[in-house]
């Protein structure tokens, strides 16, 4: 008997020249692939602005009190810039991007859009850290998110001074609750908290587009108590980044893995529409930039 | 209020009655003799011309109109008017709609004073670019459905309702058209209270007199909006085409919205009620269809009519009240500190979530006698 079975044939006689071609196949399709997508590695991430540099004044955030009674922040003269950061909020889209890669879990929303074109909402400060680690992978870039002074700069003519007007009585806190729960009331416009397409709210003074809308953007900041010396020196600071600020309309300190702030119950002031956020991007370093 | 002979010669006809009711039914014995020992005061109609008539002019809530405490002279005859508004109403700041039945055009329908021994009597309205019927049912009132069966009224139609207000206390009126549309109606809005005032006047159940500077009707309501399938509001070309939906939701039991006023806010920030420290204020509160349990942080109930009826001493320092779906409670406090004051269902699930929440406003001086901070916030020795 010379003949063999058959079966023992052909799979030791395909595999070798099969995988061959299906291994010649994928190179090739890698070569087309990486040929092809050339431009879109390139991708540098949400369109931005470079905010040219200018001296501006900032109060300091926190919880400062002197004498054991609530005071206002210190206000800081200070000049900075540039600093380019994105034109608008990350929208619906750009989020989707990163959560469609995994990289970003799902924002959640009041109000989900039929719109890619809207800010995302929905998102923590834990999100938001995603998006920036994401993109700047992504990018080849360093994104993050500005600090409330970075934020407060790049607000130009729509940051919002969060000071409380009321002379504080030492006798009386009620009078300082009083005044800082009108203000907030008196800021709560728009009515509409519904999310409004990228532009809505226009731009400031420096271009930057939807600042102080009914999105609130998620500051690097973190919530501190800092306690003044007669003199106005700092006596203490205690500093809980677990709670981080966002900034818009008002100043607000949240907790980083809250996505949606409703107002109620015994927390009486006002809380913001949306929690959103926009990143600023580091300059490249020249290392970086080879050609 | 009736004598003590009247409630004795009450209770042994009510003896007789039960002796009898074997043989002739509870009906024929309770009627008479539960009528007198619950005091209700009645008999044949009187010569209704010769008493005083009163015209009022109803304020949207948490307003109340202008009213004496005490009684002013003998019963009167007080005339209101409630025009029937069907209307959209946008019950949050996301813009969901809710397409509202309303009595006078707000939700809740506006809060009515009388005095014990009076008579409402009541104009309902329905123009005819209403859709919808509908008619009231008074809980103050006796026979009839609280009155529904004698109001019933198409759109293009209005009718007129007296009755004699003879039980004293918070009580809820809604609209109840029968059938599926009665629960329909009330949860799109229509419902809201009427006080009845003992003649002298609210009192702690013990002698003491009871008086009120400010006064503020707080109507808590339950909405069930539709979702679609990503989740959001539904809105709808009318009322009709969001019935069935709407009914689904309903049968859940799960509120999408439990609200105080209308809407989500409408009672705080610029719209928060204000008093000063030291003035007394009565808080109406009424939930026509679910539970509540109304709480001030910050502050108690005085004096709390949890079910509202005022011939029942008040409970006193309360931290939380319950009111009956179905009913209207009150509840008196004087505030002692000043500051901002949530007053809210404390199923803080459905006021921090769902929005009932309101806020007072209240300015004074401050008492470091009740509480002072003694240190403030620091680091850690």
């Amino acid at each position: 008997m010379t003949a063999r079975p058959v079966e023992n044939l052909t799979l030791a006689d395909l595999l070798l020249p099969a995988s061959l071609l299906v291994g010649l196949s994928i190179f090739s399709l890698m070569q087309m692939d990486i040929l092809s997508l050339k431009p879109a590695e390139a991708y540098r991430g949400p369109q931005t602005i470079v905010v040219a540099p200018h001296a501006y004044e900032y109060r300091l955030p926190g919880d400062f009190q002197m004498d054991g009674v609530p005071v206002n922040g210190t206000l800081q003269q200070a000049e900075a810039g540039p600093i380019e950061v994105m034109l608008h909020q990350v929208t619906l889209a750009d989020y989707h991007e990163c959560v469609s890669r995994g990289a970003c879990d799902a924002a959640e929303p009041v109000i989900r859009s039929a719109r890619a074109d809207v800010p995302v909402t929905g998102v923590s400060f834990d999100d938001a850290m995603d998006y920036a680690q994401w993109l700047s992978e992504r990018t080849g870039d360093t994104w993050r998110l500005p600090t409330v002074a970075e934020w407060i700069f790049i607000a130009g003519d729509r940051a919002v001074d969060h000071a409380v007007d009321a002379v504080t009585d030492a006798d009386n806190p009620a009078e300082r609750w009083i005044a800082t729960y009108e203000q907030e009331a008196s800021r709560a416009v728009p009515a509409d908290a519904r999310p409004q397409p990228s532009g809505f709210f226009g731009a400031n003074d420096m271009g930057v587009m939807d600042i102080a809308g009914n999105v609130w953007e998620w500051t690097a900041t973190c919530a501190n108590r800092t306690t003044l010396a007669p003199d106005g020196s700092t006596a203490s600071v205690v500093e809980s980044c677990g709670i981080r600020y966002l900034e818009g309309r008002h100043l607000t300190p949240m907790s980083v893995f809250v996505r949606d702030s409703r107002s109620g119950g015994c927390s009486i002031g006002a809380a913001p529409d949306n929690l959103g956020f926009r990143l600023v991007r580091e300059p490249r370093s020249w290392l970086r930039l080879p050609f | 209020m009736e004598d003590h002979d009247d409630i004795n010669l009450g209770r042994r006809n009510l003896m007789a009655g039960v002796a009898l009711a074997g043989v002739f039914g509870t009906v024929l014995a309770s009627v008479p003799a539960s009528a007198e020992d619950a005091g209700v005061v009645t008999g044949p109609a009187p010569d209704l011309s010769t008493l005083p008539r009163v015209k009022v002019d109803l304020v949207a809530p948490p307003g109340v109109h202008a009213h004496d405490q005490i009684a002013v002279g003998g019963p009167k005859v007080v005339e209101f008017t409630l025009t029937i508004e069907e209307k959209p109403l946008v019950i949050d700041d996301l813009g969901t709609t809710v397409h509202a039945m309303t009595f006078n055009g707000s939700v809740p329908g506006p809060l009515m004073v009388v005095h014990e021994g009076d008579y409402v009597e009541l104009t309902l309205i329905n123009p005819d670019t209403n859709m919808l019927q509908h008619n009231i049912d008074f809980h103050s009132a006796t026979g009839a459905l609280g009155g529904g069966g004698l109001t019933l009224v198409n759109p293009g139609e209005q009718v007129k309702l007296r009755f004699k207000a003879t039980r004293p206390g918070t009580f809820v009126y809604h609209c109840a058209p029968g059938g599926p549309m009665i629960p329909w109606h009330v949860v799109s809005g229509m419902n809201g209270a009427i006080m009845v005032l003992p003649r002298d006047g609210l009192n702690d159940g013990h002698g003491k007199p009871l008086h009120y500077d400010r006064i503020f009707y707080i109507g808590e309501q339950d909405f069930y909006i539709p979702k679609d399938a990503d989740g959001n509001f539904k809105t709808y070309e009318s009322a009709g085409d969001a019935y069935s939906d709407m009914l689904e939701v309903m049968k859940t039991l799960t509120p999408t919205h439990e609200v105080f006023n209308g809407a989500a806010g409408a009672l705080t920030g610029e719209n928060a009620m204000t008093a000063n420290v030291g003035e007394t204020i009565l808080v109406v509160h009424s939930q026509a269809n679910r539970d509540t349990r109304p709480h001030l942080i910050g502050g108690h109930g005085d004096y709390v009519w949890n079910t509202g009826k005022f011939r029942n001493a008040p409970e006193v320092d309360l931290e939380t009240w319950h009111i009956p779906g179905g009913a209207a409670g009150a509840m008196l406090y004087t505030f002692l500190q000043p500051g901002i004051y949530a007053y809210v269902n404390h199923n803080l699930i459905e006021a921090v979530e769902l929005g009932a929440t309101a806020h007072f406003k209240v300015e004074g001086e401050w008492n470091d006698d009740l509480m002072t901070q003694v240190q403030a916030p620091s680091p850690i020795a």
